[in-house]
């Protein structure tokens, strides 16, 4: 189905299969996200990028755009809510951005700014979740996992490697390596891959780059995340049509 | 180790009075005084009542991300920090810097030296200065300074500023910047930043000149007062370059004893713990270092402008060495071992950053794009040393094959100047503490002492005025006697 809806008033045309987040995205705006990535398919975990779609709340990520909807996105009520999904994932895993190397390039606090997150506001969990520095390449920082399982869907579907998985249920659910030992060591995990390009946080991290690229000159410090909607626009065909 | 006046023989007959400011800067100081019933001052005590962690909450993290985590320590001085921590790393790393990366990180020490210097100074010490150390409190403070001499002020305001925006330009941000990674820098100045620079630095150079001559007069005025103020006899340490010149950024560790004879030359500072020990003592949460080979009775010393000054054999810029020389004769040489000698050689060392700011500008080295160097023989320990603006930094790791850090050591300039401090506040208790009644204009004489040594201590940033402060004299039997209050308007009341 080919045809226009309404995003805050503004007419969007879309193609045949897009949802309405891509749809938005090709037509330049910016839809708030976390867990969606252009080469994968929607997973629609994150929330974050929730609208009202004829007045009901529904991710966008993985509604079908129809013709006629009235969509409202950019809206008080509803950035209220992001902001606390952005504030509830900074306090359950340990986000110190004054001494994280992906400080500037990291999607979570990109919305953080975008959204106006001005305070933790919810008590910090503090997980205790040690570093696995196991890899002569590859580090993994478990403390800022946010759970949007892009490496998992990345290793599995594009690496063919299945290196990690989730492990544990609601309040526990964690990140985990796939291998008897747990390091990520003692998988077949290359630097190349594409798991190691597609965490939005800083998660999984090649070594030795960290700061190389100075204040002024990292993603996010030449135009706020809600200002780089091309960066995320749909390409095609998605993971799951090619499969 | 027992010093006089460190510990009383009878501490349960005497008062006790405590001045303990809460804390604006990142430092928790407090000073407590055992006084008996005719005010004989019979204890006196510069405890550092905070515990930082930062040794232990950087074990395990990936060695890259430390010269940026451990900076977090200061927000006056982060640079120090955040170079010691690199150079240690280039150490573990085996790589030896570019001229691009040694010149670039140079600029952003030099920037530290200028603002820092300038801030205290300037803003947290010339109140006590100018006004007098017992003047009123409600004037003693910057804003006293800006109405009493305007163009003195902002002078300090525009050097402190200068000195930011060359950190701005080397780091990325005037405060806890990224520009030094392990191995090199990640940026060199933009040939614009070069430009914009180089237009204001003749007059940064104009005014440390002004301001080493304002620090001088004011030791003309007050001679006798300025030189006697919490005098103490000490040895001293500070690193210096291979043919002796003063070198804040890099060389080797020089010591002298209270006499000025050299007890260690050149001594690679890799092996620091072959010359340096700490003492814990229960009252304070920092430690006492002293030279390991004469015990920490004996071996204590100390460290910073004062000491690097009079250390070295000359200062590698031109006006700097000359104030320097007339700095070391005046008055036969009795400035040079003052307690209040610190801010005049504080000065001459700004003047000294100020001249080496602009060589380093007109040095094509600082806009090159050779910025890291490729790693060499990786080792898994290394130790950075720098001459932070208060005085000698060590910082040392080890890390692991898997690029982790699993130890860390850091000893802080303020750090080597427990004991110098202590010995330094003990001195004033008895020049003009003992047998007087407590007012805040005679302790405030005690924390123009730590001033002279140390901004960074909560106690020294009260020169703001705005620090609340409570005195409280309570006697044996735990009755309050007698209270002071300073509320955050700096203004003192009697309760």
């Amino acid at each position: 189905m080919t045809g226009t809806f309404t995003l805050d008033g503004r007419e969007i045309a879309f193609e045949p299969g897009q949802t309405v987040m891509q749809a938005a995205l090709a037509a330049g705006v910016f839809v708030p996200h976390l867990c969606y990535h252009p080469e994968f398919r929607p997973h629609g975990s994150c929330k974050l990028c929730t609208m009202k779609i004829n007045g009901r709340p529904a991710t966008s990520c993985t509604m079908p755009a129809v013709a006629g909807m009235e969509v409202e996105s950019d809206t008080a009520e509803i950035n209220d809510k992001r902001r606390m999904l952005v504030q509830m994932l900074l306090v359950e895993g340990n986000h110190f951005c004054p001494s994280c190397e992906m400080s500037g390039n990291c999607k979570l606090q990109a919305l953080g700014y975008t959204l106006g997150v001005m305070t933790p506001h919810f008590t910090h969990f503090f997980p205790d979740r040690p570093v696995d520095a196991s890899h002569p390449e590859m580090l993994l920082d478990f403390n800022r996992c946010i759970l949007c399982e892009l490496c998992i869907r990345a290793s599995a579907e594009v690496d063919k490697k299945n290196v990690f998985a989730l492990s544990g249920r609601g309040m526990k659910k964690h990140l985990v390596v796939n291998a008897e030992s747990g390091r990520l060591a003692d998988t077949d995990f290359a630097a190349t891959d594409k798991a190691a390009e597609v965490c939005p946080v800083g998660v999984i991290l090649k070594k030795r780059r960290g700061f190389a690229v100075p204040i002024g000159k990292r993603t996010y410090d030449i135009k706020p995340i809600n200002e780089q909607a091309e960066r995320f626009k749909p390409v095609a065909p998605t993971v799951r049509e090619k499969a | 180790m027992s010093f006089e006046l460190e510990t009383a023989s009878h501490p349960e007959n005497l008062r006790r009075v405590a001045i303990e400011p809460v804390s604006r800067v990142e430092g928790h100081g407090k000073v407590t005084l055992l006084l008996d019933d005719d005010n004989r001052v019979h204890q006196v005590r510069l405890h550092i009542v905070e515990f930082r962690g930062f040794e232990r909450f950087i074990q395990g993290r990936p060695y890259w991300e430390v010269p940026v985590m451990v900076q977090r320590l200061c927000g006056i001085c982060p640079v120090s920090h955040h170079l010691a921590a690199s150079k240690a790393l280039d150490m573990v790393l085996g790589a030896r810097l570019t001229p691009t990366a040694e010149k670039v990180r140079r600029l952003m020490h030099y920037g530290q030296i200028l603002q820092s210097h300038a801030l205290h100074f300037f803003h947290l010490s010339s109140p006590d200065l100018l006004f007098g150390f017992g003047s009123n409190v409600a004037s003693r403070n910057v804003v006293g300074v800006i109405a009493a001499a305007p163009e003195t002020a902002k002078k300090g305001v525009l050097l402190r500023k200068y000195g930011q925006e060359v950190i701005r330009m080397t780091a990325g941000k005037r405060v806890h910047g990224t520009g030094s990674i392990p191995g090199g820098v990640n940026k060199s100045l933009a040939a614009e930043e070069r430009e914009s620079l180089r237009k204001d630095i003749y007059q940064m150079v104009a005014w440390s000149r002004e301001a080493v001559q304002i620090i001088r007069s004011l030791f003309e005025k007050n001679l006798a007062e300025y030189n006697a103020f919490g005098r103490f006899e000490a040895q001293s340490m500070s690193l210096v370059r291979a043919d002796g010149a003063m070198d804040l950024y890099h060389g080797g560790l020089r010591a002298r004893d209270a006499t000025g004879k050299l007890l260690f030359d050149h001594f690679d500072y890799g092996r620091y713990w072959d010359v340096i020990a700490e003492e814990v003592k229960p009252w304070s949460y920092m430690k006492f270092p002293f030279f390991k080979n004469q015990g920490p009775e004996h071996g204590w010393y100390r460290v910073g402008p004062l000491t690097r000054v009079a250390n070295c054999d000359f200062i590698p810029t031109p006006l700097a060495d000359r104030e320097r020389q007339q700095f070391l004769a005046y008055d036969g040489g009795s400035a040079a071992g003052a307690t209040l000698g610190y801010h005049w050689a504080r000065m001459i060392e700004m003047l000294h950053a100020a001249e080496s700011i602009k060589d380093l500008l007109n040095d094509d080295d600082v806009v090159g794009t050779d910025l890291a160097a490729p790693p060499g023989q990786r080792q898994e320990r290394g130790v950075g040393v720098i001459e932070a603006p208060r005085g000698t930094l060590i910082h040392h790791y080890r890390v692991n094959e898997n690029d982790e850090v699993i130890r860390a050591n850091l000893i802080v300039s303020t750090t080597h100047n427990n004991q110098a401090m202590n010995e330094a506040i003990r001195q004033v208790a008895r020049q003009y503490l003992d047998g007087h009644e407590v007012t805040e204009g005679l302790l405030n004489h005690i924390e123009v002492a730590i001033r002279a040594f140390d901004p960074c201590l909560s106690c020294a940033t009260h020169a703001l005025g705005r620090m609340p402060l409570e005195v409280a004299i309570v006697s044996r039997d735990g009755t309050p006697v007698d209270s002071l209050m300073r509320d955050a308007r700096g203004v003192c009341t009697r309760a």
